[in-house]
């Protein structure tokens, strides 16, 4: 008996989704060790944050929430739709969530840019001149929404290969719990920037 | 004794090749070529571990430089860390024995990911690379120890980068082997096995698995941030730009004291299944090996800061960090009673894996009491950072895990390979073993209390003596596990042929055909007692 056939005959939709499950748990934990130096951070230089938090702009970050609340209401509407059997409504919902994905990472872009433009970087000597605690906070900003923007890659390329699966009809109405998993990765990736929006742009 | 091939219906997994030549090994997704490809890793990074061990001791055999520059022998004790750690204890029994026996302990077919499996050992072979390059390039070896303690791992010209990028993916390996494991062993168990007849090693890599998931992303984080440190300068750890290095300490051992538990959970776990069968007796307390092994996985959580008693704490904190730390002794004690019990007018049967398992508890309780030192705030402020330190966690680390990876490898080694190894030989490799073990860190305990501090290529001259025992006992060591290394891998290839259940063991793996086939069972199994049923 070959080896794959071993594998691929067992198929375990609950045990997938748990380890789906499992590895958010990883992801939460990971960003957990930044909230922590967040707060340990804020405590020490609350003063320096709050001034620091008013260089930001609220409408690019309020605008990018509002896109992630909408992407993670199109995946699990995509995810319905392929149980449904509609698999281009399904494709199509899926499409737009790559769409609206990608529009996050260019205000992303264009707003650190502009971060870049005013010499607010880890490095820079503008900032440095500003004191420890907005040293600390962009350094944080910096590391927190990018270390978020890699997620959302990740999701974007996961979803990508799971929009490739259902064109293909290797996941279908009776088998799609590599779509669910994808929706999955993608409120964690949802979840953790409502948390980093209220922390950085509106705590002032 | 009865040839195994004889009463065999399938092939061997071994004799099953999807593939050709080496990939057969490297493509295939069945979790007992993965575990052995884990084991050839593992040994061949153990020796190179081992001989800068060696080495270390050879440079303080006298006082002043003897064999090494103060700079080379910083590298050395770096690498030897790294490689012993990240590459060897923390991956360790998990990936070796795990992979190959959690699913047949279970009676499943394989683990609930096998191609994420694969992909976990490729992620492990990544890391290695990544961390081991960081050797040959730049600013030259890293100089920091395994601990990458801030600010001096951003402040050093020396290599740090692929070694902490190496850590990071090395962490990353190790999640998707315990998320792997954790599914498995929810959902893959035999019929009729239910959580309390489910055998001993399982449950410790049920605890291990879940600490791996759960801490491993804060170690992961940090050298993230390390990462960041070194290259934009972000300051999270540096004073001069706000930072604070004692929040590193903090976030590096939130993970790395659960990832002493992530080490010794499974060796616990194979000692718990060794000694009922050499006993030929139930284990005594299953329920409580149970209990106080999800007991050490949990309170080990919150007793990072004792490595942290000099480093500057609030005194509150350091009296709960000092409590929980001995809190945590209690589960521990509490397997040696059970372990003891289990021995305790058994029809012991005196053969290797038994001679280590009796050595690990020896080893171990050593090791655990002179935590408890450690674990005590006037005497920890009195051996910190010095030699007592070294000997303990190597009591603890090689004396617990290291012992019980050779007490499991000699206790499997005829299901694995379906060959028995030379007994003579293997005893006498665990006695010179256990010798120079002895002499090699029992030495450093009162070099410690005499006040010899750890990491220095150099010392006292009072502290002579002691050296010298301490490394004859390192050359001794070295001389026994080549003796044992060799025995095994010369028994792999021409060893008799051992039969189906060679210790007349009760668990699952014994039923089988040795080496297992590429299902591991036959037939359908149906489980309906517990697994030490030997009464």
């Amino acid at each position: 008996m070959s080896q794959d056939a071993h594998t691929d005959e067992h198929r375990d939709d609950i045990g997938s989704r748990f380890g789906m499950w499992l590895f958010i748990f990883t992801e939460l934990l990971l960003f957990a060790g930044l909230f922590i130096t967040y707060s340990v951070f804020r405590y020490k230089n609350w003063q320096a944050f709050h001034l620091a938090a008013e260089e930001l702009d609220v409408f690019i970050g309020a605008l990018n929430t509002v896109i992630l609340l909408i992407s993670s209401a199109t995946i699990a509407m995509s995810i319905t739709a392929l149980q449904q059997k509609r698999k281009i409504l399904s494709l199509s919902l899926m499409g737009f969530t790559l769409l609206v994905g990608v529009i996050f990472l260019v205000n992303k872009y264009f707003e650190w840019s502009l971060k870049f433009e005013h010499g607010l970087y880890p490095g820079s000597e503008t900032l440095v001149d500003l004191g420890k605690g907005e040293v600390l906070f962009f350094g944080l900003y910096f590391f927190m929404t990018g270390l978020h923007a890699l997620h959302i890659i990740a999701g974007l390329v996961f979803i990508g290969i799971v929009f490739h699966r259902v064109f293909k009809d290797r996941i279908t109405h009776d088998n799609f719990v590599h779509l669910e998993n994808a929706g999955l990765y993608w409120h964690l990736v949802d979840v953790i920037w409502i948390f980093l929006f209220p922390l950085f742009y509106l705590i002032t | 004794m009865s040839l195994q091939q004889d009463t065999r219906k399938e092939p061997s997994f071994y004799e099953v090749k999807k593939h050709k030549g080496i990939f057969a090994w490297l493509l295939s997704t069945d979790h007992k070529r993965i575990g052995l490809m884990y084991l050839y890793l593992i040994m061949s990074f153990f020796v190179i571990g081992a001989v800068l061990g060696l080495l270390m001791k050879l440079e303080l055999i006298a006082p002043n430089k003897t064999i090494m520059e103060a700079q080379t022998y910083n590298g050395f004790f770096t690498l030897h860390g790294i490689i012993m750690i990240f590459l060897i204890v923390i991956p360790g029994l998990p990936a070796v024995f795990g992979n190959f026996f959690l699913p047949i302990l279970i009676g499943a077919k394989d683990v609930a990911f096998p191609r994420l499996n694969l992909l976990s050992w490729y992620i492990y072979v990544l890391g290695a690379i990544i961390a081991i390059s960081s050797q040959f390039a730049g600013g030259g070896p890293p100089d920091t120890g395994w601990t990458f303690y801030a600010p001096y791992s951003f402040k050093t010209s020396t290599n740090m980068l692929p070694a902490v990028l190496g850590a990071f993916t090395l962490g990353f390996s190790s999640i998707l082997t315990g998320l792997n494991f954790i599914v498995t062993i929810h959902r893959m168990r035999a019929p009729g096995m239910t959580w309390m007849k489910m055998p001993l090693f399982p449950w410790t890599l049920y605890g291990t698995a879940w600490i791996q998931l759960l801490a491993t992303p804060v170690v992961g984080i940090t050298l993230l941030m390390t990462v960041g440190e070194r290259l934009f300068n972000i300051g999270f750890f540096d004073p001069a730009l706000g930072g604070d290095p004692i929040l590193y300490q903090h976030l590096f051992w939130i993970y790395s004291h659960p990832a002493v538990y992530i080490m010794i959970l499974p060796a616990m776990g194979a000692i718990s299944e060794i000694l009922p069968t050499f006993s030929q007796k139930t284990i005594y307390g299953y329920k409580a090996i149970v209990i106080s092994t999800i007991a050490i996985a949990f309170v080990g959580y919150f007793v990072w800061g004792h490595h942290m008693f000099t480093s500057g704490m609030s005194g509150i904190a350091l009296y709960v960090f000092s409590i929980l730390t001995f809190l945590v002794a209690i589960p521990s004690g509490v397997k040696i009673f059970n372990w003891i019990s289990t021995i305790y007018k058994g029809s012991i049967n005196l053969r290797t894996p038994f001679y280590w398992a009796i050595s690990f508890i020896f080893v171990f309780m050593i090791g655990g009491l002179t935590g408890l030192v450690l674990g005590a705030l006037a005497t920890n402020v009195h051996v910190h950072d010095t030699h007592f330190v070294v000997a303990h966690f190597h009591y603890i680390v090689f004396g617990g895990v290291g012992f019980a990876f050779f007490a499991a490898i000699h206790y499997w080694f005829p299901k694995m390979y379906g060959r028995m190894y030379d007994e003579t030989w293997a005893n006498m490799g665990w006695l010179i073993f256990f010798i120079g073990f002895n002499t090699l860190y029992l030495p450093m305990f009162v070099l410690g209390m005499a006040g010899m501090p750890r990491r220095y290529f150099d010392y006292l001259p009072e502290f002579h003596g002691g050296n010298i025992i301490s490394s004859l006992g390192a050359v001794v060591m070295i001389m026994g596990l080549i003796i044992i290394i060799f025995n095994l891998f010369r028994s792999a290839k021409i060893g008799p042929i051992a039969n189906k259940d060679p210790w007349h063991g009760k668990t699952l793996e014994w039923t089988i055909d040795s080496p297992p086939s590429l299902e591991n069972f036959e037939e359908d199994i149906e489980i309906t007692e517990g697994p030490y049923e030997y009464e």
